[in-house]
């Protein structure tokens, strides 16, 4: 069922614009509706659209309970004739730009806000972990509650004892993210983190260490997928869609996860957007752990199976080196807000191929790849996705 | 290598005694089907009956051919160890006090791989063999041993987690005078149990081999009488803070059925002793047992209730009994439910009839009082929770669930079907 180069219809016409973070809270004892009205409410008044005349609106939460979507509307008074709510996870910025874009250009909507948020009470990690999904529950959750930790524990070992990657590899990408987060203002860490500190730092399921571990925080992140005539006449700056993946449960054979959904659908990734590996400026990795990120960086294309340790050893990823990743300092150094994590890429992206990402603004960032990846249902990452964005001009 | 475990010293009363707390134990209707098969010690896993996959985590279709038909199975439990972690953190307050906790992903050699606890002695990469226990919860959970026996692995302690090992432990067995009485006392204190009570009723009634029980290792008579409350409770007070394992073995057993046993004499005293029996004894040592569920390496650990097989159907050649009996299997499921949050397991051990006087009329064969007691040690060492002894209780338990009614036609016929 190979389809031929160039049968995809093409993004043509649609944008993204008005990127907006909500600062990130370790805790917060507000709901995760208060964080999605704070995001919504910025990329809205960044567009100067009332709430009234949204027409489009999905949502990607882990602690909206017992609401959805649905009851977001009338919780914050929008009547959209598009509506979506996103279960993804990590991959939920990527899933709702891909649904967001066609509908626009289809005319289904004429402008989607597309919102990710979640609260963080003192309690709530753990209560969503015994209850993520039904194979977690009955087959990963009762072997030592480790949760994710556990689950990124075990896809470590394996890659390491696979590929030959040591703990100084991943201390790299922790490194150099957390040079990164110390020029974003709001990123949860604060600190320079040293490889000797990675290093020693204490275990927690091994050989997965503090540093490789990501703080999980209340935050939202949000965008606007509009026309692109409609960007221009509002004096927008806008970025367009040069290309999107997206795979669920691939490689469902390999016994740990050692690659996702990329792999299967990378060429199709630069094909759409005639591009090349080598012509991207900057890249977003999903980042929950850093063995992640090396799965991405091979799978995306940047080097062979088993090559990104190396490849991070030759390769400076900090704003201002030849390889810039995770601007904003990811997951693992500006704090994972629950599916807002599946956003926080995507929404720097933005900022960058639009010029707006201020203090960390990689110089000359014409072409960003974005990628997600989501939910770990039982002892892998289901859900993936990539992005190619480049900067518009109005 | 794993480091045997010591025997405890003596309480301190004043240290906190650890608190039972459940692991996880929300699972589908379909992960349930892992529990029953651990109840039996048994690795099944589902397989499909149209395209023979073998599926893993527990599903309700399968994911090769979207058939809903699905069978537990017995497969090979042979695989190897290809990820492993060791857990430091857990948000699982289980977990937290049990803590490093080694868990690993073990691909079988029929296929599916699988998330699992995973034994001290496991070879990182290594082969292992998978067995499906049951946990402190009462569900089964999947646990990596290493390939070959290794001295001393018993005493792993996440093994010991989810066995009822007797080592270390301290045993009261009730009804010492009996055959399987004195037999069970021997198979414990074999088993390196700490201490054996043998509970002794009616003490002035003299019986032949009292002083060769008495002079086993670690064996101390108590008085008892199941059939008494202030006799129940007068023990307990005594002894009931130190029973790890209680083996529930008296069983008053006399032929006869409805209508042609004669008067209630028999069948009030059946009752009495099987059934108001147990119960007795659990509402005097089941609250402390239970709040002693996680107390340390010789916590309270297991209840044992031996019963007929005849519990599951009724041999009218010992009608009464098997009623009896069957009284007390339903209050063992009841019992299991009430000792499940102490983590405290109730294993029942179904018996054939056994080589005594009062199982006389019935032919061969028969299971001897030594072959019970290893029996209710191997099912506790191997931490079961459903135990049939001798070929014609497995024999009829595999009848019973085949189908009941069937198996009632073939023992309400004269001689129970076995003509």
């Amino acid at each position: 069922m190979r389809r031929p180069a160039g049968f995809r219809t093409a993004y043509d016409g649609v944008v993204l614009a008005a990127p907006v973070t909500v600062p990130y809270q370790r805790f917060s004892k507000e709901s995760a509706h208060h964080w999605i009205a704070r995001a919504l409410r910025g990329s809205l008044a960044a567009a100067r659209i009332s709430p009234a005349e949204l027409d489009g609106f999905s949502v990607a939460s882990f602690t909206l309970f017992p609401d959805t979507a649905v009851g977001l509307t009338q919780h914050l008074g929008l009547t959209p004739r598009w509506l979506d709510h996103i279960p993804t996870g990590g991959a939920s910025g990527i899933t709702a730009l891909r649904r967001a874009a066609r509908a626009v250009q289809a005319g289904d909507a004429d402008v989607v806000a597309c919102v990710a948020g979640d609260t963080n009470h003192v309690d709530s990690f753990r209560r969503l972990l015994s209850s993520f999904s039904r194979f977690a529950q009955d087959a990963s959750w009762p072997y030592g509650s480790g949760g994710p930790n556990t689950s990124f524990g075990l896809l470590t070992d394996h890659y390491m004892h696979a590929f030959g990657a040591t703990r100084e590899d991943f201390g790299r990408l922790c490194v150099s993210q957390r040079s990164n987060a110390l020029r974003n203002p709001h990123a949860i860490m604060k600190e320079p983190l040293t490889m000797a500190q990675y290093l020693s730092a204490r275990l927690i399921s091994d050989p997965i260490a503090l540093y490789d571990c990501v703080m999980p925080v209340a935050g939202a992140e949000a965008f606007l997928v509009l026309r692109e005539t409609d960007a221009v006449a509002q004096g927008l700056p806008f970025a367009c869609i040069r290309s999107t993946i997206e795979r669920h449960n691939a490689f469902a054979a390999d016994p740990v996860q050692m690659r996702g959904g990329w792999a299967v659908d990378v060429d199709e990734l630069y094909g759409m957007a005639q591009a090349d590996p080598t012509d991207v400026d900057l890249v977003q990795t999903y980042d929950d752990y850093p063995v992640i990120t090396m799965m991405q960086i091979e799978d995306l294309g940047f080097c062979k199976k088993g090559e990104a340790p190396a490849f991070v050893r030759q390769r400076n990823l900090t704003i201002d080196g030849d390889f810039p990743h995770n601007t904003s300092g990811g997951q693992l150094s500006a704090g994972q807000a629950g599916a807002a994590g599946g956003y926080l890429g995507l929404v720097e992206a933005i900022r960058q191929v639009t010029g707006m990402a201020g203090p960390t603004q990689v110089a000359a960032a014409r072409l960003a790849l974005v990628s997600g990846f989501g939910m770990i249902n039982y002892d892998r990452g289901v859900c993936s996705g990539a992005v190619i964005i480049s900067g518009g001009s109005s | 290598m794993t480091t045997p475990i010591s025997p405890p010293p003596r309480k301190n009363p004043q240290k906190r005694t650890r608190v039972p707390v459940e692991p996880p134990d929300t699972r589908s209707r379909a992960a349930l089907g892992l529990s029953v098969a651990a109840a039996r010690g048994r690795f099944m896993l589902q397989v499909c009956t149209e395209c023979s996959a073998i599926l893993y985590p527990p599903r309700d279709a399968c994911s090769s051919c979207l058939s809903v038909d699905l069978e537990w199975q017995v497969v090979s439990n042979r695989g190897r160890l290809v990820a492993e972690t060791v857990i430091r953190t857990s948000t699982h307050i289980y977990f937290r006090e049990r803590t490093p906790w080694r868990v690993g992903t073990v691909q079988l050699d029929c296929g599916p791989s699988m998330i699992c606890h995973v034994h001290g002695d496991c070879e990182s990469q290594g082969n292992v063999r998978m067995i499906n226990r049951l946990d402190k919860s009462g569900h089964g959970v999947l646990f990596a041993l290493p390939e070959k026996e290794i001295p001393a692995m018993e005493d792993d302690p996440q093994l010991r987690e989810l066995t009822c090992s007797p080592k270390f432990r301290r045993i009261l067995i009730t009804d010492a005078r009996s055959e399987s009485g004195q037999a069970l006392a021997r198979a414990f204190s074999r088993a390196d149990a700490a201490l054996v009570f043998a509970g002794e009723a009616e003490r002035w009634r003299h019986w032949p081999e009292r002083d060769s029980l008495k002079e086993i290792d670690n064996v101390e008579l108590v008085p008892l009488d199941v059939s008494d409350t202030q006799s129940v409770e007068e023990l307990c007070g005594e002894i009931g803070g130190k029973v790890d394992i209680l083996v529930n073995n008296a069983r008053f057993v006399r032929p006869g059925g409805v209508m042609d046993g004669g008067d209630l004499v028999f069948a009030q005293q059946e009752m009495e002793v099987n059934c108001l029996g147990l119960m007795r004894l659990a509402q005097a040592f089941g609250p402390v047992m239970r709040g002693r569920g996680a107390d340390g390496v010789n916590s309270a650990t297991a209840w044992v209730n031996i019963l007929s097989i005849y519990a599951y159907c009724n041999l009218p050649q010992f009608g009464v009994y098997s009623a009896s009996s069957a009284a007390a299997h339903s209050l063992s499921q009841c019992l299991r439910s009430e000792m499940r949050t102490g983590g405290v397991r109730v294993m029942n051990v179904y018996t054939s009839p056994t080589e005594d006087e009062w199982h006389q009329p019935l032919p061969p064969p028969k299971v001897t009082a030594s072959k019970l007691a290893s029996a209710v040690v191997e099912g506790l060492q191997d931490g079961l929770e459903e135990v049939y002894v001798g070929d014609l209780a497995k024999d009829l338990i595999d009848r019973w669930s085949a189908e009941p009614k069937l198996l009632e036609q073939e023992m309400t016929r004269q001689g129970g079907g076995r003509e």
